[in-house]
Protein backbone atom coordinates (compact mmCIF):
# COMPACT_ATOMS: atom_id res chain seq x y z
CA UNK A 1 0.00 0.00 0.00
CA UNK A 2 1.35 3.45 -0.89
CA UNK A 3 2.33 5.78 1.92
CA UNK A 4 0.39 8.87 2.92
CA UNK A 5 2.57 11.22 0.81
CA UNK A 6 1.17 9.83 -2.45
CA UNK A 7 0.38 12.73 -4.78
CA UNK A 8 -2.47 11.15 -6.75
CA UNK A 9 -5.38 10.04 -4.59
CA UNK A 10 -5.98 6.31 -4.70
CA UNK A 11 -8.96 4.04 -4.28
CA UNK A 12 -8.06 1.53 -1.59
CA UNK A 13 -9.75 -1.45 0.07
CA UNK A 14 -10.52 -0.76 3.75
CA UNK A 15 -9.39 -4.31 4.63
CA UNK A 16 -6.68 -6.56 3.17
CA UNK A 17 -9.15 -9.34 2.48
CA UNK A 18 -11.08 -7.23 -0.02
CA UNK A 19 -9.67 -7.26 -3.57
CA UNK A 20 -10.85 -4.35 -5.70
CA UNK A 21 -11.86 -4.87 -9.32
CA UNK A 22 -12.09 -2.23 -12.09
CA UNK A 23 -15.67 -1.54 -11.03
CA UNK A 24 -17.44 -2.13 -7.71
CA UNK A 25 -19.40 -5.10 -9.04
CA UNK A 26 -16.05 -6.86 -9.71
CA UNK A 27 -14.78 -6.53 -6.10
CA UNK A 28 -14.33 -9.79 -4.21
CA UNK A 29 -13.12 -11.18 -0.88
CA UNK A 30 -9.82 -13.05 -0.86
CA UNK A 31 -8.54 -15.83 1.35
CA UNK A 32 -5.64 -18.23 1.82
CA UNK A 33 -5.73 -21.99 1.96
CA UNK A 34 -3.00 -23.81 3.89
CA UNK A 35 -1.32 -26.32 1.58
CA UNK A 36 -0.47 -28.51 4.57
CA UNK A 37 -3.81 -28.95 6.38
CA UNK A 38 -6.25 -27.33 3.97
CA UNK A 39 -7.60 -24.81 6.48
CA UNK A 40 -9.15 -21.76 4.83
CA UNK A 41 -8.44 -18.25 6.14
CA UNK A 42 -9.91 -14.89 5.29
CA UNK A 43 -7.20 -12.61 3.88
CA UNK A 44 -3.47 -13.17 3.40
CA UNK A 45 -1.45 -15.19 5.94
CA UNK A 46 2.18 -16.16 6.59
CA UNK A 47 1.61 -19.09 8.97
CA UNK A 48 -1.22 -21.48 9.69
CA UNK A 49 -2.91 -20.89 13.08
CA UNK A 50 -4.32 -24.42 12.98
CA UNK A 51 -1.30 -26.59 12.04
CA UNK A 52 1.62 -24.09 12.39
CA UNK A 53 2.84 -24.78 8.84
CA UNK A 54 4.69 -21.86 7.26
CA UNK A 55 4.94 -20.34 3.86
CA UNK A 56 2.76 -22.28 1.54
CA UNK A 57 -0.66 -20.71 1.08
CA UNK A 58 -2.81 -20.75 -2.00
CA UNK A 59 -4.63 -17.46 -2.54
CA UNK A 60 -8.29 -18.13 -3.20
CA UNK A 61 -11.37 -16.13 -4.12
CA UNK A 62 -14.02 -16.39 -1.41
CA UNK A 63 -17.75 -16.56 -1.92
CA UNK A 64 -19.82 -13.39 -2.18
CA UNK A 65 -22.91 -15.06 -0.71
CA UNK A 66 -23.49 -16.78 2.60
CA UNK A 67 -25.62 -16.90 5.70
CA UNK A 68 -25.80 -14.98 8.96
CA UNK A 69 -24.17 -17.02 11.73
CA UNK A 70 -24.75 -14.53 14.58
CA UNK A 71 -25.74 -10.87 14.74
CA UNK A 72 -26.16 -8.00 17.15
CA UNK A 73 -27.63 -4.56 16.82
CA UNK A 74 -25.23 -1.85 17.88
CA UNK A 75 -27.00 1.14 19.41
CA UNK A 76 -24.03 2.75 21.16
CA UNK A 77 -21.70 3.31 18.22
CA UNK A 78 -18.38 5.03 17.67
CA UNK A 79 -19.00 8.74 16.88
CA UNK A 80 -18.68 8.70 13.06
CA UNK A 81 -21.07 5.74 12.65
CA UNK A 82 -24.83 6.08 12.31
CA UNK A 83 -26.63 3.92 14.89
CA UNK A 84 -28.41 1.64 15.31
CA UNK A 85 -26.86 -0.73 12.79
CA UNK A 86 -26.60 -4.49 12.43
CA UNK A 87 -23.19 -6.12 12.94
CA UNK A 88 -22.88 -9.79 12.10
CA UNK A 89 -20.65 -12.75 11.44
CA UNK A 90 -21.30 -14.21 7.99
CA UNK A 91 -20.41 -17.78 7.07
CA UNK A 92 -19.50 -17.55 3.38
CA UNK A 93 -20.63 -20.16 0.89
CA UNK A 94 -17.56 -22.26 0.11
CA UNK A 95 -15.90 -21.51 3.45
CA UNK A 96 -14.59 -18.65 5.59
CA UNK A 97 -16.31 -16.33 8.06
CA UNK A 98 -16.22 -12.54 8.01
CA UNK A 99 -17.44 -9.69 10.16
CA UNK A 100 -19.77 -7.36 8.29
CA UNK A 101 -22.51 -4.81 8.57
CA UNK A 102 -25.90 -5.96 7.34
CA UNK A 103 -27.84 -3.40 5.33
CA UNK A 104 -31.25 -3.48 3.72
CA UNK A 105 -32.90 -4.80 6.90
CA UNK A 106 -34.49 -2.72 9.65
CA UNK A 107 -32.12 -2.76 12.64
CA UNK A 108 -34.67 -4.49 14.87
CA UNK A 109 -34.22 -7.85 16.64
CA UNK A 110 -37.47 -9.22 15.17
CA UNK A 111 -36.27 -8.46 11.63
CA UNK A 112 -33.17 -10.62 11.99
CA UNK A 113 -32.89 -14.39 11.64
CA UNK A 114 -30.05 -16.84 12.22
CA UNK A 115 -29.14 -18.44 8.92
CA UNK A 116 -30.57 -15.56 6.85
CA UNK A 117 -29.23 -15.71 3.27
CA UNK A 118 -27.13 -12.66 2.34
CA UNK A 119 -25.04 -11.34 -0.55
CA UNK A 120 -22.12 -8.94 -0.63
CA UNK A 121 -21.83 -5.46 -2.11
CA UNK A 122 -19.12 -2.82 -1.79
CA UNK A 123 -19.05 0.95 -1.59
CA UNK A 124 -16.88 3.90 -0.65
CA UNK A 125 -17.12 4.49 3.09
CA UNK A 126 -14.49 7.14 3.79
CA UNK A 127 -11.79 9.44 2.48
CA UNK A 128 -8.57 10.44 4.24
CA UNK A 129 -6.88 13.85 4.39
CA UNK A 130 -4.90 13.11 1.22
CA UNK A 131 -8.05 12.38 -0.76
CA UNK A 132 -7.62 8.58 -0.84
CA UNK A 133 -10.93 6.73 -0.91
CA UNK A 134 -11.64 3.57 1.07
CA UNK A 135 -13.94 0.81 -0.12
CA UNK A 136 -15.66 -1.55 2.33
CA UNK A 137 -17.95 -4.51 1.86
CA UNK A 138 -21.31 -5.13 3.46
CA UNK A 139 -24.05 -7.73 3.13
CA UNK A 140 -27.76 -7.51 2.41
CA UNK A 141 -30.55 -10.07 2.16
CA UNK A 142 -30.11 -12.24 -0.94
CA UNK B 1 5.95 -26.97 43.60
CA UNK B 2 5.47 -25.86 47.20
CA UNK B 3 2.02 -25.17 48.60
CA UNK B 4 1.17 -21.49 48.19
CA UNK B 5 -0.97 -19.51 50.64
CA UNK B 6 -2.61 -16.10 50.73
CA UNK B 7 -2.25 -14.32 54.08
CA UNK B 8 -3.38 -10.85 53.08
CA UNK B 9 -5.95 -9.51 50.62
CA UNK B 10 -7.53 -6.15 49.89
CA UNK B 11 -9.67 -4.31 47.42
CA UNK B 12 -10.27 -0.57 47.54
CA UNK B 13 -13.70 0.72 46.63
CA UNK B 14 -14.00 0.92 42.86
CA UNK B 15 -15.27 4.12 41.29
CA UNK B 16 -14.07 7.17 39.42
CA UNK B 17 -11.32 9.03 41.25
CA UNK B 18 -10.18 11.90 39.05
CA UNK B 19 -8.40 13.51 42.01
CA UNK B 20 -6.10 10.52 42.62
CA UNK B 21 -3.46 8.90 40.43
CA UNK B 22 -2.78 5.27 39.60
CA UNK B 23 0.10 4.92 42.07
CA UNK B 24 -2.07 6.18 44.93
CA UNK B 25 -4.80 3.66 44.13
CA UNK B 26 -2.31 0.79 43.96
CA UNK B 27 -0.51 1.99 47.10
CA UNK B 28 -3.74 2.08 49.10
CA UNK B 29 -4.57 -1.49 48.12
CA UNK B 30 -0.99 -2.63 48.83
CA UNK B 31 -0.95 -0.99 52.26
CA UNK B 32 -4.30 -2.53 53.19
CA UNK B 33 -3.11 -5.99 52.11
CA UNK B 34 0.05 -5.62 54.21
CA UNK B 35 -2.06 -4.60 57.22
CA UNK B 36 -4.43 -7.48 56.59
CA UNK B 37 -1.48 -9.91 56.55
CA UNK B 38 0.19 -8.28 59.53
CA UNK B 39 3.50 -7.92 57.70
CA UNK B 40 5.69 -4.97 56.83
CA UNK B 41 6.93 -3.89 53.43
CA UNK B 42 10.46 -5.03 54.24
CA UNK B 43 9.20 -8.64 54.38
CA UNK B 44 8.10 -8.50 50.74
CA UNK B 45 10.73 -10.00 48.44
CA UNK B 46 9.18 -9.25 45.03
CA UNK B 47 6.24 -7.34 43.56
CA UNK B 48 4.02 -8.38 40.63
CA UNK B 49 1.88 -5.54 39.30
CA UNK B 50 -0.99 -5.95 36.86
CA UNK B 51 -2.09 -2.96 34.81
CA UNK B 52 -3.23 -2.55 31.21
CA UNK B 53 -3.25 1.12 30.22
CA UNK B 54 -0.20 2.57 31.96
CA UNK B 55 2.96 2.58 29.87
CA UNK B 56 5.29 3.35 32.79
CA UNK B 57 6.03 0.84 35.53
CA UNK B 58 2.86 0.61 37.61
CA UNK B 59 4.60 -1.55 40.23
CA UNK B 60 7.59 0.74 40.69
CA UNK B 61 5.21 3.67 41.10
CA UNK B 62 3.44 1.81 43.92
CA UNK B 63 6.79 1.22 45.64
CA UNK B 64 7.60 4.95 45.34
CA UNK B 65 4.55 5.49 47.53
CA UNK B 66 4.94 2.70 50.08
CA UNK B 67 8.65 1.84 50.22
CA UNK B 68 11.43 1.65 47.65
CA UNK B 69 13.08 -1.42 49.09
CA UNK B 70 14.84 -2.28 45.84
CA UNK B 71 13.01 -5.59 45.30
CA UNK B 72 12.38 -7.01 41.83
CA UNK B 73 9.23 -5.68 40.16
CA UNK B 74 7.44 -7.36 37.26
CA UNK B 75 4.67 -5.44 35.48
CA UNK B 76 2.12 -7.48 33.57
CA UNK B 77 -0.32 -6.44 30.84
CA UNK B 78 -2.75 -9.07 29.56
CA UNK B 79 -5.94 -7.15 28.79
CA UNK B 80 -8.65 -7.87 31.40
CA UNK B 81 -6.47 -10.67 32.79
CA UNK B 82 -3.58 -8.29 33.62
CA UNK B 83 -4.19 -8.52 37.39
CA UNK B 84 -4.72 -12.27 37.54
CA UNK B 85 -1.59 -12.70 35.40
CA UNK B 86 0.38 -10.75 38.03
CA UNK B 87 -1.13 -12.94 40.75
CA UNK B 88 -0.16 -16.07 38.84
CA UNK B 89 3.44 -14.84 38.49
CA UNK B 90 3.45 -14.26 42.26
CA UNK B 91 2.09 -17.77 42.73
CA UNK B 92 4.97 -19.25 40.72
CA UNK B 93 7.52 -17.13 42.58
CA UNK B 94 6.44 -18.76 45.84
CA UNK B 95 5.64 -22.20 44.48
CA UNK B 96 9.05 -22.52 42.84
CA UNK B 97 10.81 -21.67 46.09
CA UNK B 98 12.44 -18.54 44.64
CA UNK B 99 10.87 -16.34 47.34
CA UNK B 100 9.04 -16.87 50.63
CA UNK B 101 6.79 -13.81 50.56
CA UNK B 102 5.67 -11.63 47.64
CA UNK B 103 2.92 -9.19 46.76
CA UNK B 104 0.56 -9.01 43.80
CA UNK B 105 -1.13 -5.70 43.03
CA UNK B 106 -3.68 -4.96 40.32
CA UNK B 107 -4.57 -1.38 39.49
CA UNK B 108 -6.21 0.67 36.75
CA UNK B 109 -7.38 4.19 36.14
CA UNK B 110 -9.77 4.28 33.19
CA UNK B 111 -11.92 7.28 33.96
CA UNK B 112 -14.77 7.20 31.47
CA UNK B 113 -12.88 5.85 28.47
CA UNK B 114 -12.75 2.06 28.53
CA UNK B 115 -11.85 -0.04 25.54
CA UNK B 116 -13.74 2.33 23.29
CA UNK B 117 -11.17 5.02 24.05
CA UNK B 118 -8.39 4.43 21.57
CA UNK B 119 -9.48 4.68 17.96
CA UNK B 120 -7.24 4.61 14.95
CA UNK B 121 -7.35 7.06 12.10
CA UNK B 122 -11.04 7.58 11.49
CA UNK B 123 -10.85 7.25 7.69
CA UNK B 124 -9.30 3.78 7.87
CA UNK B 125 -11.16 2.42 10.89
CA UNK B 126 -13.17 -0.75 10.34
CA UNK B 127 -15.39 -0.16 13.35
CA UNK B 128 -19.03 0.15 12.32
CA UNK B 129 -18.15 -0.26 8.62
CA UNK B 130 -17.12 -3.91 8.53
CA UNK B 131 -19.04 -5.11 11.58
CA UNK B 132 -18.16 -4.13 15.14
CA UNK B 133 -15.09 -5.07 17.13
CA UNK B 134 -16.03 -3.22 20.29
CA UNK B 135 -16.63 -5.33 23.38
CA UNK B 136 -20.41 -4.71 23.60
CA UNK B 137 -20.91 -6.14 20.10
CA UNK B 138 -18.46 -8.99 20.61
CA UNK B 139 -20.25 -10.12 23.77
CA UNK B 140 -23.65 -9.39 22.26
CA UNK B 141 -22.82 -11.83 19.45
CA UNK B 142 -21.32 -14.36 21.90
CA UNK B 143 -24.67 -14.36 23.68
CA UNK B 144 -26.54 -14.62 20.39
CA UNK B 145 -24.48 -17.71 19.55
CA UNK B 146 -25.92 -19.30 22.71
CA UNK B 147 -29.39 -18.13 21.70
CA UNK B 148 -28.87 -19.69 18.27
CA UNK B 149 -27.80 -23.03 19.78
CA UNK B 150 -30.24 -23.27 22.67
CA UNK B 151 -33.02 -20.73 22.21
CA UNK B 152 -31.85 -18.64 25.16
CA UNK B 153 -34.04 -15.55 25.57
CA UNK B 154 -33.03 -11.96 26.27
CA UNK B 155 -34.71 -12.29 29.69
CA UNK B 156 -32.38 -15.13 30.67
CA UNK B 157 -29.39 -12.89 30.05
CA UNK B 158 -31.08 -9.98 31.80
CA UNK B 159 -31.60 -12.09 34.96
CA UNK B 160 -27.82 -12.14 35.38
CA UNK B 161 -27.90 -8.36 35.78
CA UNK B 162 -30.80 -8.56 38.24
CA UNK B 163 -28.85 -11.06 40.35
CA UNK B 164 -25.52 -9.23 40.29
CA UNK B 165 -27.00 -5.79 40.98
CA UNK B 166 -28.97 -7.38 43.84
CA UNK B 167 -25.78 -8.90 45.26
CA UNK B 168 -23.96 -5.57 44.99
CA UNK B 169 -26.29 -3.87 47.44
CA UNK B 170 -24.40 -5.73 50.18
CA UNK B 171 -20.94 -4.83 48.86
CA UNK B 172 -19.78 -1.41 50.08
CA UNK B 173 -16.69 -1.70 47.81
CA UNK B 174 -18.77 -1.99 44.64
CA UNK B 175 -18.79 0.92 42.19
CA UNK B 176 -22.59 0.71 41.99
CA UNK B 177 -24.86 -0.66 44.72
CA UNK B 178 -28.23 -0.26 43.14
CA UNK B 179 -30.86 -2.92 42.50
CA UNK B 180 -32.85 -3.25 39.29
CA UNK B 181 -35.85 -5.45 38.49
CA UNK B 182 -36.03 -7.65 35.39
CA UNK B 183 -38.33 -5.10 33.79
CA UNK B 184 -35.93 -2.25 34.55
CA UNK B 185 -32.99 -4.17 33.12
CA UNK B 186 -34.94 -5.14 29.98
CA UNK B 187 -36.24 -1.61 29.39
CA UNK B 188 -32.84 0.01 29.94
CA UNK B 189 -31.07 1.76 27.09
CA UNK B 190 -29.95 -0.87 24.56
CA UNK B 191 -26.17 -0.86 24.05
CA UNK B 192 -25.64 -3.87 21.77
CA UNK B 193 -28.42 -6.43 21.55
CA UNK B 194 -29.25 -8.24 23.78
CA UNK B 195 -27.20 -6.31 26.38
CA UNK B 196 -28.84 -3.19 27.79
CA UNK B 197 -26.98 -0.59 29.86
CA UNK B 198 -27.39 -2.48 33.14
CA UNK B 199 -26.07 -5.64 31.45
CA UNK B 200 -22.71 -3.97 30.67
CA UNK B 201 -19.94 -3.43 33.21
CA UNK B 202 -18.91 0.16 33.85
CA UNK B 203 -15.45 1.62 33.30
CA UNK B 204 -13.71 2.95 36.37
CA UNK B 205 -10.72 3.18 38.66
CA UNK B 206 -9.62 0.77 41.34
CA UNK B 207 -6.98 -1.47 42.85
CA UNK B 208 -6.61 -4.70 44.78
CA UNK B 209 -3.70 -6.54 46.34
CA UNK B 210 -2.71 -9.88 47.85
CA UNK B 211 0.20 -11.13 49.95
CA UNK B 212 1.35 -14.63 49.02
CA UNK B 213 3.78 -16.88 50.85
CA UNK B 214 4.64 -20.52 51.26
CA UNK B 215 2.26 -22.51 53.46
CA UNK B 216 5.04 -23.04 56.01
CA UNK B 217 5.65 -19.31 56.31
CA UNK B 218 1.91 -18.61 56.34
CA UNK B 219 1.41 -20.63 59.50
CA UNK B 220 3.74 -18.23 61.35
CA UNK B 221 1.34 -15.38 60.63
CA UNK B 222 -2.11 -16.92 60.76
CA UNK B 223 -3.96 -19.99 61.91
CA UNK B 224 -6.25 -19.68 58.86
CA UNK B 225 -4.18 -19.32 55.68
CA UNK B 226 -6.01 -19.56 52.37
CA UNK B 227 -4.56 -22.23 50.08
CA UNK B 228 -4.15 -21.56 46.36
CA UNK B 229 -5.26 -24.98 45.17
CA UNK B 230 -5.02 -24.26 41.45
CA UNK B 231 -3.53 -21.58 39.21
CA UNK B 232 -4.20 -21.99 35.51
CA UNK B 233 -3.82 -19.89 32.39
CA UNK B 234 -4.84 -20.65 28.82
CA UNK B 235 -4.93 -18.75 25.54
CA UNK B 236 -7.47 -19.37 22.80
CA UNK B 237 -6.77 -22.51 20.78
CA UNK B 238 -7.62 -22.40 17.08
CA UNK B 239 -11.33 -22.82 16.52
CA UNK B 240 -13.36 -22.35 13.38
CA UNK B 241 -14.50 -18.73 13.74
CA UNK B 242 -12.13 -17.48 16.46
CA UNK B 243 -10.39 -15.01 14.16
CA UNK B 244 -13.76 -13.44 13.34
CA UNK B 245 -15.75 -13.84 16.55
CA UNK B 246 -13.45 -14.24 19.57
CA UNK B 247 -14.15 -17.63 21.13
CA UNK B 248 -14.47 -16.94 24.87
CA UNK B 249 -15.69 -20.45 25.56
CA UNK B 250 -13.03 -22.97 24.56
CA UNK B 251 -10.16 -21.42 26.51
CA UNK B 252 -12.35 -21.21 29.63
CA UNK B 253 -13.35 -24.87 29.25
CA UNK B 254 -9.71 -25.85 28.84
CA UNK B 255 -8.68 -23.82 31.90
CA UNK B 256 -11.52 -25.21 34.03
CA UNK B 257 -10.59 -28.80 33.22
CA UNK B 258 -6.98 -28.24 34.29
CA UNK B 259 -8.02 -26.26 37.40
CA UNK B 260 -10.34 -28.99 38.66
CA UNK B 261 -7.61 -31.59 38.11
CA UNK B 262 -5.01 -29.46 39.92
CA UNK B 263 -7.30 -28.80 42.87
CA UNK B 264 -8.61 -32.36 42.97
CA UNK B 265 -12.22 -31.17 43.01
CA UNK B 266 -15.20 -30.95 40.70
CA UNK B 267 -17.57 -28.02 40.08
CA UNK B 268 -20.05 -29.58 42.55
CA UNK B 269 -17.49 -28.93 45.34
CA UNK B 270 -17.44 -25.15 44.77
CA UNK B 271 -19.10 -22.92 47.36
CA UNK B 272 -18.81 -19.92 45.10
CA UNK B 273 -17.42 -18.47 41.88
CA UNK B 274 -16.33 -14.99 40.89
CA UNK B 275 -16.46 -15.14 37.09
CA UNK B 276 -15.86 -12.64 34.31
CA UNK B 277 -19.28 -11.05 33.73
CA UNK B 278 -18.02 -8.12 31.66
CA UNK B 279 -21.46 -8.38 30.02
CA UNK B 280 -24.50 -10.29 31.27
CA UNK B 281 -24.34 -12.57 28.22
CA UNK B 282 -20.84 -13.72 29.25
CA UNK B 283 -21.96 -14.97 32.67
CA UNK B 284 -24.45 -17.47 31.23
CA UNK B 285 -21.84 -18.86 28.81
CA UNK B 286 -19.40 -19.37 31.67
CA UNK B 287 -21.91 -21.38 33.76
CA UNK B 288 -21.53 -24.02 31.08
CA UNK B 289 -17.83 -23.42 30.41
CA UNK B 290 -17.02 -23.89 34.11
CA UNK B 291 -19.29 -26.93 34.42
CA UNK B 292 -21.72 -25.27 36.85
CA UNK B 293 -24.53 -26.64 34.67
CA UNK B 294 -24.81 -28.84 31.59
CA UNK B 295 -24.49 -27.37 28.10
CA UNK B 296 -27.64 -25.58 27.05
CA UNK B 297 -28.96 -25.27 30.61
CA UNK B 298 -27.49 -21.89 31.62
CA UNK B 299 -30.83 -20.12 31.18
CA UNK B 300 -32.56 -22.64 33.40
CA UNK B 301 -29.70 -22.44 35.89
CA UNK B 302 -29.95 -18.67 36.49
CA UNK B 303 -33.76 -18.93 36.70
CA UNK B 304 -33.56 -21.81 39.19
CA UNK B 305 -32.00 -19.54 41.82
CA UNK B 306 -28.92 -21.76 42.27
CA UNK B 307 -26.25 -19.10 41.55
CA UNK B 308 -27.96 -16.47 43.74
CA UNK B 309 -26.83 -15.84 47.34
CA UNK B 310 -28.83 -18.31 49.47
CA UNK B 311 -29.36 -20.46 46.33
CA UNK B 312 -32.80 -18.95 45.81
CA UNK B 313 -34.50 -16.12 43.94
CA UNK B 314 -35.30 -13.29 46.40
CA UNK B 315 -39.05 -13.15 47.12
CA UNK B 316 -39.47 -9.75 45.44
CA UNK B 317 -38.14 -11.10 42.12
CA UNK B 318 -39.87 -14.49 42.14
CA UNK B 319 -42.87 -13.35 40.16
CA UNK B 320 -40.67 -11.83 37.42
CA UNK B 321 -38.52 -14.94 37.10
CA UNK B 322 -41.29 -17.57 37.35
CA UNK B 323 -42.26 -17.52 33.62
CA UNK B 324 -38.67 -18.45 32.73
CA UNK B 325 -38.28 -21.26 35.26
CA UNK B 326 -38.28 -24.95 34.44
CA UNK B 327 -39.74 -26.60 37.55
CA UNK B 328 -38.23 -29.95 36.56
CA UNK B 329 -34.69 -28.51 36.42
CA UNK B 330 -32.38 -29.80 39.16
CA UNK B 331 -29.22 -27.68 39.50
CA UNK B 332 -26.05 -29.70 39.11
CA UNK B 333 -24.10 -27.31 41.37
CA UNK B 334 -24.98 -24.75 44.03
CA UNK B 335 -21.99 -22.43 43.68
CA UNK B 336 -23.06 -18.84 44.30
CA UNK B 337 -21.88 -16.75 41.36
CA UNK B 338 -20.57 -13.20 41.71
CA UNK B 339 -21.61 -12.54 45.30
CA UNK B 340 -19.55 -9.35 44.99
CA UNK B 341 -21.98 -7.96 42.43
CA UNK B 342 -19.67 -9.06 39.64
CA UNK B 343 -18.04 -6.76 37.16
CA UNK B 344 -21.53 -5.51 36.25
CA UNK B 345 -21.87 -3.61 39.53
CA UNK B 346 -18.59 -4.01 41.40
CA UNK B 347 -16.86 -2.42 38.42
CA UNK B 348 -14.08 -3.49 36.07
CA UNK B 349 -10.89 -1.41 36.27
CA UNK B 350 -9.07 -3.88 34.02
CA UNK B 351 -5.78 -4.40 35.88
CA UNK B 352 -7.48 -4.52 39.29
CA UNK B 353 -10.15 -7.06 38.36
CA UNK B 354 -8.13 -10.29 38.52
CA UNK B 355 -6.73 -9.54 41.97
CA UNK B 356 -10.07 -8.18 43.25
CA UNK B 357 -11.85 -11.43 42.31
CA UNK B 358 -9.30 -13.36 44.37
CA UNK B 359 -9.63 -10.92 47.30
CA UNK B 360 -13.41 -11.37 47.22
CA UNK B 361 -13.08 -15.15 47.52
CA UNK B 362 -10.60 -14.71 50.40
CA UNK B 363 -13.10 -12.48 52.27
CA UNK B 364 -15.77 -15.18 51.98
CA UNK B 365 -13.52 -18.10 52.93
CA UNK B 366 -12.62 -16.18 56.09
CA UNK B 367 -16.27 -15.29 56.81
CA UNK B 368 -15.56 -11.55 56.43
CA UNK B 369 -17.94 -10.73 53.57
CA UNK B 370 -20.65 -9.08 55.66
CA UNK B 371 -24.18 -9.00 54.25
CA UNK B 372 -23.16 -10.81 51.06
CA UNK B 373 -21.37 -13.65 52.88
CA UNK B 374 -21.79 -17.01 51.16
CA UNK B 375 -22.74 -19.29 54.02
CA UNK B 376 -20.00 -21.67 55.13
CA UNK B 377 -17.88 -21.01 52.03
CA UNK B 378 -15.07 -23.55 51.77
CA UNK B 379 -13.88 -23.53 48.16
CA UNK B 380 -14.02 -20.65 45.70
CA UNK B 381 -13.05 -20.20 42.06
CA UNK B 382 -11.93 -16.91 40.48
CA UNK B 383 -12.15 -16.69 36.69
CA UNK B 384 -11.01 -13.93 34.34
CA UNK B 385 -10.92 -13.56 30.57
CA UNK B 386 -8.91 -10.97 28.72
CA UNK B 387 -9.92 -10.75 25.07
CA UNK B 388 -7.23 -11.51 22.65
CA UNK B 389 -7.36 -13.94 24.57
CA UNK B 390 -6.13 -14.97 28.02
CA UNK B 391 -8.08 -16.95 30.61
CA UNK B 392 -6.99 -17.44 34.20
CA UNK B 393 -8.60 -19.59 36.86
CA UNK B 394 -7.57 -19.72 40.49
CA UNK B 395 -9.12 -22.11 43.00
CA UNK B 396 -8.86 -21.06 46.66
CA UNK B 397 -9.54 -23.25 49.67
CA UNK B 398 -9.91 -22.64 53.35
Amino acid sequence: MADSTTATPEVRPLVKHLTLGPTRDKDFLNGSRCSNCGELYVGPRLFCAKCSAAGSFETVRLGSTGQVYVWTIVYQATPYVKAPYIAAVIDLDGGGSVNANIVGVEPRPDAMKFGMRVKMSTEKVSEDDDGNSYIAYQFQPA
Amino acid sequence: MREVAIIGASMIKFGRFADRDLAQLGAQAATEALQDAGVEMKAIEALYSGNFYSTSGSGQRVLQQIGQTGIPVVNTANACASGSTAFREAFFAIGSGAYDMVMAVGSEQMGKQGLLGSRGDQATSLEGRVGSYMMPAVFGMAGMEHARQYGTQAEHFAMVAVKNHYHSTQNPLAQYQKEASLDEVMKGRMISYPNTLLMCCPTGDGAAAAILCSMDVARKYTTHPIKVAASVMTSDPYTERDLTLPDVNTLTRNAAKIAYEQAGIGPEDLSQVELHDCFATAELLHYENLGLCNDGEAGKHIASGAPWIGNRIPTKYQEDVAPFQDKSYVPKTKAVVNASGGLLSKGHPLGATGVANIAEIVFHLRGQAGGRQVENSKVGLAHVIGLGSACTIHVLQK
